[in-house]
């Protein structure tokens, strides 16, 4: 198992070379006036850094004067060291805007795949043991909704009914008006009700995936040679259902579950851009439209290692849970 | 396996024929059977499942809108309208004059400093004042006209009263507005001026011998907002009737013939009257309701909705069908060579496949977007580069696909047959593997259009994929980022959304259809 996991860790951090190569690539292929163009805009804002200080830092950071090859190993150095640049839309640490905002983004996609869970899951084993019946087709239906829903048709549409019908909610932003000016318990309410609505695009656009999959694993474990024996044994057909069935449908699942942890700290980037809410999602958008590329190339490394730990998650997990499983 | 089930399938789908074939042939005889073939027995089981229907008829429909409607819609992509629109312009200021005002005879001896002595004397009400070693007289014509004397000579007039040519053209000499005072405050009917006779009326109407109007006497002032703009004479009377009946509006046709309304409105603070100049202006005709001529309205350019939407689901469709057709292709010959040879291409091709699958493509999309935004990429080399990324970002997964099929096909019987007959290795993989794996292959496809076009959507949404004056969904629906429109004009996004909702919702409909119907062990 140890030797497994060795294995595919070091297989992981291949992938991630070459992953980061691309990156690193896609950045030295922008046009230098693009680039220029944008610390020039970057040195015009309050506070910053001057046009040449910007210009020597990237310079530095990503050794725009040797060739592409040497470049990126310069740079892979820096990473290792953990020194990642100044961002230039911020004009704080890279480091330090990745902070002040992943974990707001980790609470609204933990919360969101909770709910995700809670809902698809059973939801799924429904449709599976009745298939063919008026709810199998109502949940398959919801389930493939959900899946071809474009976030941002969903997130206006409960914009115009919330926000501008209802009034329930605010349009954008993480915290109201008079927030300043609320009590402790006041401030966590406030930015609880900001996030309600963001919350519900999550995890309606992303449930869909889920519930199918459920639906998909329970059919075939209901088909199994095993689930024949317990009714042939004249169990009920709950303790089949929720006892046998159940537990082994629960294998795949967990094993995707786990995979999507890592995916948590990457944020929303459309949900959270559409609602206002500052999480890395957010940031990472406007940095790369605004051609921050110190916090945006930083993004893409961030994202790939989570790709990869989900996939090294989920490949182990299968491994730990289910016994049949044997790794060689 | 999968033939097997197939054959299987097939015996148990042979129906005897309703016809009178039972009497005709024997029992053995095969023509008694309708034999199908497998591509049939899959359109069979597709066709039995209605909600695979129904999807397959929105997905018509919607090939159908999106490329016939665009030539049956009388309007173009990017027509824009117009509409005429009624905007008020400031037009002039009117005044009831309450002071002095000064005509000056002689520069010299009335020049503005003088303006002011005479003023003093006027409410002092002497009629007589020393300035600057000159000796002035005040002739009083009434309480409101002073005619100024130096000497003998008459320098100028302070009065509050104004004489103002009728016409553009018409110079009035100073001799002329001291007759017309004259006569004005005196009552008289007639007066002389440079050598002509002229009529005055009891309004202050001022006409020459053959009776056109020259001038008149009026304690209105005004003034036009525009510098070069004169009144006619016409105008003028409209509006000053309109300050003494206290009338807030009034239309007029000038000589031009351009009908406007005016709009008085009086400013205690400076105490004159505003006027406001109520034009018919053509403008863009921006977000009118639905109507019969745009049945779903206009968009902010003033292009008509439905056709927008039409040429919007082209371009969409468009871009889903190349992209996914690119992805298709590379991820075939990859998975293909991958599955097919094993060993360490297998190896090498998978860890390809392992570093595009983490690629995060979303980012290094619109990092791309933002670059081609300061590029100024004209708007079909963006949408050419947005295929062309999407497809080339998005072939790892078909890759994936093909090599697992193939690589539980490739042990099969038919192939140790392929092999035996030594048929060339490319033609075994694109001849006998492929067309094994196009089953799953279509299923993706089709799943991976609808996934497609809601990526190029949400690009285009944000601004970074499609741009005007291309239309396409996304960048219909981009509209919404205005508040205003998002609270105000439904019509602007929503049937954009719902298009785009049910297009895609119909692509994995017919995708899990097509997955049923291709599965021999579905029994339905």
């Amino acid at each position: 198992m140890r030797k497994y996991i060795l294995k595919r860790l070091l297989q992981s951090i291949v992938i991630l070379f070459f992953v980061a190569f691309i990156i690193y690539a896609l950045m030295r292929c922008l046009p230098t006036s693009y680039v220029e163009a944008m610390a020039r805009q970057k040195s015009m804002q309050a506070g910053s850094k001057s046009f040449e200080e910007w210009m020597e830092q990237l310079t530095v950071m990503y050794n725009m004067d040797g060739s592409i090859i040497s470049g990126y190993f310069k740079w892979l150095g820096s990473m290792f060291r953990g020194e990642f640049g100044d961002s230039w839309r911020w004009t704080v640490p890279v480091l330090q805007k990745f902070n002040d905002t992943v974990w707001l983004s980790f609470v609204m996609g933990f919360i969101s795949f909770f709910f995700e869970v809670i809902i698809a899951i059973p939801l799924g084993i429904i449709a599976a043991t009745k298939q063919y019946s008026k709810t199998d087709y109502t949940i398959s239906v919801i389930a493939l909704a959900g899946i071809s829903l474009p976030t941002f048709f969903f997130a206006s549409l409960l914009k115009l009914v919330f926000s501008v019908k209802l009034g329930w909610f605010d349009l954008y932003g993480l915290v109201g008006r008079n927030y300043d000016q609320l009590s402790t318990f006041g401030q966590l309410m406030d930015k609880a009700n900001h996030l309600v609505l963001p919350i519900v695009t999550l995890v309606v656009v992303s449930m869909g995936a889920l519930m199918r999959y459920t639906r998909t694993n329970m059919l075939e474990v209901l088909n199994a040679d095993y689930i024949r024996t317990a009714r042939a044994k004249g169990l009920s057909e709950k303790k089949v259902i929720y006892h046998h069935a159940f537990r082994n449908t629960l294998i795949p699942i967990v094993t995707i579950i786990g995979g999507t942890l890592p995916s948590l700290f990457s944020g929303a980037l459309i949900t959270e851009t559409l609602f206002g809410i500052p999480g890395i999602g957010f940031a990472s958008y406007q940095s790369m439209v605004a051609g921050d590329i110190p916090f945006s190339m930083f993004f893409m490394v961030f994202t790939a290692i989570l790709t990869l730990l989900g996939n090294l998650i989920a490949d182990v997990l299968y491994a730990v849970v289910d016994p049949r499983v044997r790794i060689a | 396996m999968e033939d097997m089930k197939d054959k299987k399938d097939m015996l148990e789908n042979m129906e005897p024929s309703i016809e009178t074939a039972e009497e005709e042939y024997s029992l053995s005889d095969d023509r008694r059977v309708r034999v199908l073939s497998p591509g049939q027995l899959v359109m069979k089981r597709f066709f039995r499942n209605r909600l695979a229907v129904t999807g397959m008829v929105i997905l018509l429909a919607m090939f159908l809108f999106s490329f016939v409607g665009g030539l049956l819609s009388p309007y173009d992509e990017d027509q824009k309208f117009y509409r005429v629109d009624i905007q008020a312009k400031d037009f002039a200021g009117i005044l009831y004059n309450e002071e002095f005002r000064y005509t000056v005879g002689d520069t010299e001896l009335f020049k503005s400093s003088v303006h002011a002595q005479a003023l003093k004397a006027i409410i002092q009400d002497n009629n007589k004042f020393e300035y600057d070693g000159n000796n002035y007289e005040l002739d009083k014509l009434s309480d409101d006209a002073y005619i100024v004397k130096s000497g003998s000579k008459t320098v100028g007039i302070a009065s509050k009263e104004l004489v103002n040519p009728s016409a553009q053209d018409t110079k009035i000499s100073f001799d002329f507005t001291l007759a017309a005072l004259k006569a004005k405050n005196e009552g008289k009917k007639k007066f002389s001026a440079d050598g002509n006779e002229y009529n005055i009326d009891d309004e202050g109407i001022i006409t020459d011998k053959s009776g056109t109007e020259v001038a008149y006497v009026s304690r209105y002032i005004v003034r036009a907002v525009m510098s070069d703009v004169f009144f006619s004479r016409e105008l003028k009377n409209q509006l000053i009737d309109a300050v003494e009946s206290g009338q807030e509006s009034f239309t007029y046709t000038d000589e031009e013939g351009v009908t406007a309304e005016y709009i008085l409105k009086y400013d205690a603070a400076t105490k004159a009257w505003d006027v406001k100049q109520e034009i018919d202006t053509k403008v863009f005709d921006t977000y009118s309701s639905p109507s019969k001529a745009h049945w779903l309205g206009t968009d902010r350019n003033g292009m008509d909705m439905l056709t927008r939407l039409m040429y919007g689901g082209r371009i969409s469709l468009i871009i889903g069908f190349i992209a996914v057709f690119i992805e298709t292709i590379i991820g075939v010959i990859m998975g293909g060579i991958a599955g097919y040879f094993g060993g360490w291409i297998d190896g090498l091709i998978m860890r390809i496949v392992d570093i595009f699958y983490c690629i995060p493509s979303l980012p290094f999309i619109i990092i791309v977007g933002a670059a081609m935004d300061a590029a100024n990429t004209p708007s079909l080399t963006r949408i050419i580069y947005l295929m062309l990324i999407l497809g080339f970002l998005g072939w790892a997964g078909v890759a994936r696909l093909v090599r697992g099929q193939i690589l539980s096909l490739r042990e099969q019987e038919f192939m140790t047959a392929t092999e035996a007959c030594g048929i060339a290795p490319s033609r075994r993989i694109f001849r006998h593997l492929i067309p094994n794996v196009m089953p799953q292959l279509i299923v993706y496809m089709t799943m991976g259009l609808g996934s497609t076009i809601i990526t190029e959507a949400t690009l285009s949404f944000l601004g970074l994929g499609v741009r005007f004056p291309f239309a396409s969904w996304g960048n219909i629906i981009n509209d919404v980022n205005d508040t205003f429109v998002l609270t105000n004009y439904w019509f602007i996004w929503i049937p954009a959304g719902v298009l785009l909702l049910t297009t895609v919702l119909a692509f994995n409909i017919v995708g899990d259809g097509l997955r049923d119907a291709f599965d021999p062990k579905m029994k339905r």
